[in-house]
């Protein structure tokens, strides 16, 4: 199978490799996936007062799809509102790298990081969790 | 050197261009049907086959009359099961068969038990060999065949086939081995094994795709399978179908240029092979999976913990090797020879199959080891786990959402 030429970018310079202090209140951190299912991804999001992310860090175990779908993440949240953060459907993410339908769940988990990443910051700060309605195909 | 470099010779190889000078007259002037027995085309191409079924016959130790020309060895492997199943149902309806085998007698195996037959999947330990003690308490007077492979095609453990073959025999039973990945390549004799069929590939030696062979017994005791491909009654009856003279004529060439180099090529191969592990296996936390002394001299199966192994073949594009990884599957599962060995899921979709072959220089070798060290310690820089590992939190102390 043969790899888009973003998956390839993405994969072979990834954007924002790393850790931010997960105790800090201003970070939030999603670890989703499992090892026995060949992907994890960590995503963590660095919140100023008016809760826009300043920051955003991954580390991914998995496939090439898997982590350009978070390095690509990461590149969206910087700069954008919690609101806006939660937005991010996975299939924009499809979209962007061309992922064929048998890596689609790549692009799922870094939707499911990504919200895990918020509601973290959120109980962190006293927020309640947002549970997401939505259902992936 | 060119890049890439083929390291997945367990796949397939390249043909041995002596093979192909071998095959090549049989496309047109040597065209003829080796049935056509009343014309000299027809002569011809029967020579060309008579004489590849002697060089065949000669690299396991058989007389000519015992191989069967196929298609492959998933259709030798097929024809022996399900041959044998037919064949002597009045006498058991038992098989005894292992976990790490090919799906091509896994799944035969399936079919016969469709058929109504009995399949018992012996375990393996640890390091992919059987026990064979529980094999002799899984034997039964039903059991009519135990097939079990010669060499493993993932990890390349070889099994202990004299000590097989023995026993299936003590309880009267057929001892059946699928050598695809071991004729050719370790000395293989049918006689001294104690092997009543054998199934091998062309593919898997230098030679062409589509062509392999059956070996069955003809002499203490006499096999016989019940055909699967009904038709023109070649092969003795047990396969019928125009002979693929060019393929068979490449498939002869093969075994005889495997006969002649086989021991000096195992030797060398085997040479790099261990410094492809001795130096892959100075990365910490790395693994060679199977047993290393009961083992292929040209393969080499290492799990590289904390990275994935679909997502490091992507780091090494300049090699083709294989992964026990499966992330492209809906099921996601990873090898199933992995984890018959007891390995986690995590170590089993960290894996790579390095593959030698033939053609494979030292050049090569060092050039795979540069690349395969640059890539994992890259994904380990990239991977969650791998900082957990650093930090000292037990991976298995953390509750997984599993997806």
């Amino acid at each position: 199978m043969a790899y888009s030429d973003k998956v390839i970018d993405h994969y072979t310079n990834p954007r924002n490799v790393g850790t931010l202090d997960k105790s800090s209140h201003k970070v939030g951190t999603g670890l989703v996936g499992a090892p026995e299912c060949g992907d994890v991804m960590r995503l963590q999001i660095q919140v100023d007062d008016n809760n826009v992310i300043t920051d955003a860090k991954f580390k991914t175990f998995g496939c090439g799809s898997a982590i350009a779908s978070s390095s690509l993440a990461t590149e969206w949240l910087k700069g954008k509102s919690i609101d806006d953060a939660m937005k991010i459907d996975n299939m924009d993410i499809v979209e962007e790298l061309a992922l064929p339908p048998v890596k689609i769940h790549c692009s799922v988990l870094a939707e499911d990081a990504i919200k895990a990443a918020i509601n973290d910051f959120r109980v962190k700060n006293g927020l309640a969790p947002i549970a997401s309605e939505k259902v992936h195909h | 050197m060119n890049i890439p470099i083929y390291l997945d010779n367990n796949a397939t190889t390249p043909m041995d261009p002596r093979v192909l000078e071998a095959m090549l007259p049989y496309f047109n002037e040597k065209f003829g049907n080796a049935a056509s027995r009343n014309h000299a085309f027809g002569w011809v191409a029967e020579e060309g086959v008579d004489y590849a079924r002697e060089q065949v016959a000669k690299l396991i130790g058989a007389s000519d009359k015992e191989i069967i020309f196929t298609s492959g060895a998933t259709e030798s492997d097929n024809l022996a099961i399900k041959g044998v199943f037919e064949m002597y149902k009045d006498k058991g309806n038992h098989i005894i068969t292992t976990v790490t085998e090919h799906k091509a007698v896994l799944d035969a195996c399936k079919h016969v038990e469709k058929l109504g037959g009995k399949v018992t999947y012996l375990p393996v330990k640890e390091d992919g060999l059987i026990d064979l003690a529980e094999l002799e308490s899984n034997m039964t007077p039903e059991t009519i065949l135990v097939s079990i492979m010669y060499g493993n095609n993932e990890i390349g453990v070889i099994q202990p086939v004299k000590e097989i073959a023995a026993i299936a025999h003590k309880h009267g039973a057929l001892f059946m081995t699928d050598a695809t990945q071991a004729v050719g390549k370790i000395p293989v004799d049918v006689n001294a094994d104690g092997i009543d069929l054998l199934a091998l590939s062309a593919h898997k030696i230098y030679g062409p795709k589509g062509v392999g062979a059956l070996y069955v017994r003809r002499k203490g005791p006499r096999v016989k399978v019940t055909a699967q491909m009904d038709g023109g009654g070649h092969e003795r009856g047990m396969r019928s179908g125009t002979l693929n003279v060019p393929g068979i004529v490449g498939l002869g060439k093969a075994c005889e240029l495997c006969g002649l180099e086989m021991e000096s090529e195992a030797k060398r191969l085997s040479t790099l092979r261990d410094k492809l592990q001795k130096e892959l296996t100075v990365l910490e936390e790395s693994y060679v999976n199977g047993n290393v002394e009961h083992r292929l001299p040209h393969v080499a199966n290492i799990s590289f913990k904390y990275v994935e192994g679909e997502g490091l073949m992507m780091a090494m594009k300049d090699l083709a090797v294989s992964s026990g990884s499966a992330c492209t599957s809906a099921s996601l599962e990873p090898s199933y020879v992995l984890k018959s060995l007891g390995l986690s899921d995590d170590l089993a979709h960290s894996s790579i199959r390095f593959g030698l072959g033939r053609f494979t220089t030292e050049e090569e070798v060092d050039y795979a080891i540069e690349v395969t060290k640059k890539a994992v310690t890259h994904l380990r820089e990239l991977s969650p786990l791998w900082e957990m590992f650093k930090e000292g939190i037990d991976l298995n102390s953390i509750e997984w959402a599993e997806h």
